[in-house]
């Protein structure tokens, strides 16, 4: 038997007995309840196992992996430039933020530096990639709540900025934007105007949201007080991102780091909330959005001119080392450790993605609330499959 | 004026890529006191224990440290740098793929880029290291933003090392993805099972020996996945008044 039929035949075994655990739901301590994997407020193929006595989880466990994709292992056969199309799929709504983290990792080996427009730029499509994908999260927030209006509102205004990233890189959700020294192009004619335009209304869309949704009174009484996460939890398991600010962590990558990108040039704050539950995490969220905003209002203003290319070789070649590069990404911290051999292509690349580690916090957040509760954690959490499963 | 990466007008492109490797080699390491300072802590808590360490000036802390002081190195850490972040955990496996890179097409080899041999010596990064397997995991100061890769070498016949667990609880998911995706039980895991792969999944995926196997199936540059174009069938045949009614015999790609 060749490897490949024994792998194929590990795999069938492996599929029927998941199969087998599946249906394996009635305990004798209370009722086991299973969510997902295809369950609405998973936002993909997450499956929550809940044990529950009456409405109150006792216990529960998460289960990844449905959509594994096993990138580490792609990046490894692939080149440089060949990675970036990979890490773009890791969190699709805001697939150009992905890029980045990557691409300077791999200058920061090289000793390359991007010119400063390309600098510029980037940041103005970082910044871009997370108010179409925080605002999503909003309207999806109303969603999970039973409210339906808000995902209209957000779908409706997110196809602006989608609109605006699609004119400068072609791609809708993924880019594929981001070169080792630089960008692809430059930005088109008019764009600075129309996207100064989209941010004006972005800002409109988060105070029509703060009217609908965080003024409520059954939105308030979902969120505040539930699904709390005290600081020292939320550094322990690696929460980052609004989920960390969230928990009154005053730390944010766009500030406290400089990796190569422009937020230290421009004038924005951070935002974090004391309380810890579902309510500040979305506060905090949409605040961020707001913020981003204006820095992308504030970068279009200052934009440098020059060229938008650093002089690279032909066949990029990364020399020997490590590297560990991350930014703050509209899910969270979001970084590539890469190993560099001296190859066309990296030796190992340790993808540590957000969400990850956010969700890894849900078998300790959902012990003894009440089911109706695991929804609206679940949506304050805010994670996107892909950049669990990787 | 678009593709800025092409920049052959300015000489071979094997010239430029050494010179490039080149002048990267040598920053003008200016001394790091901030990450000299931590790694001083570190070797005072732990001693000898501490056998290997690089600082990149500005940038990453590496240490590496015996594998029993592992557990040791990061309450050091926690404790006394105030890493209470719990960044990553994963480990790596040194070995230079038997696969090679499955990927050099023609064009590739063409450049002169000389396929890696499977059979070289092990060779590290960052801090050294001794064994083919090596766990890593980055810890970090919010506050201050201090961080430190901390390295530990596990030996061939004994992949185990003691798990983080205890000191942060964001290390069970790390954990077990480690343990699946390279054959390293972590001691004192509280529940050591699959998180990606299925439950009766055979193998290690991240090891390099692990054969890729979509490499396997359809050799790279995917160059089987393309089917002729209707205008290559139009020149061969040279008798089809248009290409639009060629199209509709192939069998489709919906």
């Amino acid at each position: 038997m060749t490897v490949t039929e024994r792998q194929q035949r590990a795999y069938v075994d492996a599929q029927a007995a998941d199969m087998r655990v599946a249906v394996e739901l009635e305990t004798d301590e209370g009722m086991t309840l299973n969510l997902g994997p295809q369950h609405p407020a998973t936002h993909g193929t997450l499956r929550v196992i809940a044990r529950l006595d009456g409405e109150q989880v006792v216990w529960a466990d998460i289960s990844p992996g449905y959509m594994h994709r096993g990138y580490e292992k792609l990046c490894e056969v692939r080149t440089y430039p060949q990675v970036t199309t990979l890490v773009n799929r890791i969190d699709w709504l805001g697939s150009f933020a992905n890029e980045v983290p990557f691409i300077l990792a791999s200058e920061q080996l090289m000793g390359i530096e991007a010119p400063p427009r390309a600098r510029y730029i980037r940041t103005i499509l970082f910044e871009m990639a997370r108010v179409a994908n925080i605002v999503l999260f909003l309207g999806d927030l109303g969603v999970q709540l039973g409210a339906v209006t808000p995902a209209f509102y957000a779908f409706r205004d997110r196809e602006h900025v989608l609109d605006q990233i699609e004119s400068v890189t072609g791609g809708r959700f993924h880019p594929n934007f981001d070169r080792i020294g630089g960008l692809k192009d430059d930005l088109p004619k008019g764009w600075i105007a129309d996207t100064k335009a989209v941010m004006q209304r972005m800002r409109m869309f988060c105070d029509e949201i703060e009217d609908l949704l965080f003024g409520n009174e059954i939105f308030e009484a979902r969120t505040r007080g539930v699904g709390v996460i005290p600081a020292d939890v939320a550094l322990s398991y690696g929460l980052s991102g609004a989920n960390a600010r969230g928990s009154g962590i005053d730390w944010d990558l766009r500030r406290d780091t400089d990796v190569g990108l422009a937020h230290n040039e421009v004038d924005w704050r951070v935002w974090t909330h004391p309380d810890g539950d579902s309510f500040a995490r979305c506060w905090v969220r949409l605040q961020e959005t707001r913020e981003a905003t204006k820095i992308i209002d504030q970068l279009c203003d200052g934009l440098p001119g020059g060229p938008i290319m650093a002089k690279v070789p032909r066949i990029i070649k990364v020399p020997e080392g490590e590297a560990y590069v991350a930014t703050e990404n509209p899910l969270g911290e979001m970084g590539y450790y890469i190993i560099s051999k001296g190859d066309i292509g990296p030796f190992r690349v340790k993808i540590r993605s957000a969400s990850f580690s956010n969700v890894s916090v849900l078998p300790w957040l959902l012990r003894g609330v009440y089911v109706p509760d695991i929804i609206t954690i679940l949506a304050s959490l805010y994670f996107i499959l892909g950049d669990i499963d990787r | 004026m678009s593709d800025a990466t092409t920049t052959e007008a300015t000489g071979t492109p094997e010239a430029e890529a050494g010179d490039a490797a080149a002048g990267a080699e040598q920053p003008a390491a200016p001394a790091d006191e901030q990450r000299e300072a931590m790694l001083a802590t570190l070797t005072a808590a732990l001693g000898d224990r501490v056998v290997g360490s690089h600082v990149v000036p500005g940038r990453e802390l590496w240490v590496r440290v015996a594998r029993e002081a592992w557990v040791e190195a990061a309450e050091t850490a926690k404790l006394k740098l105030g890493c209470t972040f719990f960044d990553f955990l994963s480990a790596i496996d040194w070995m230079p793929s038997p696969w090679g890179r499955y990927e050099y097409s023609a064009l590739d080899l063409e450049d002169g880029i000389p396929r890696p041999d499977p059979t070289a010596e092990i060779a590290t990064g960052y801090a050294g290291g001794d064994t083919r397997f090596q766990v890593f995991s980055r810890l970090l100061n919010v506050r201050q933003q201090h961080s430190v890769m901390l390295k530990a070498d596990l030996p061939d016949d004994d992949l185990r090392v003691a798990s983080l667990v205890p000191l942060y609880g964001g290390a069970n998911w790390h954990e077990r993805e480690c343990w699946e995706m390279f054959g390293i039980t972590f001691d004192g895991h509280p529940s050591l099972r699959h998180l990606y792969l299925p439950g009766a999944f055979e193998g290690h995926p991240l090891r390099k020996d692990f054969p890729l196997l979509a490499r396997l199936v359809k050799p790279w540059p995917g160059i089987v996945d393309v089917e002729p174009m209707p205008q290559t069938d139009d020149e061969a045949e040279g008798d089809t008044p248009d290409g639009n009614g060629n199209g509709a015999e192939n069998e489709g790609d919906a």
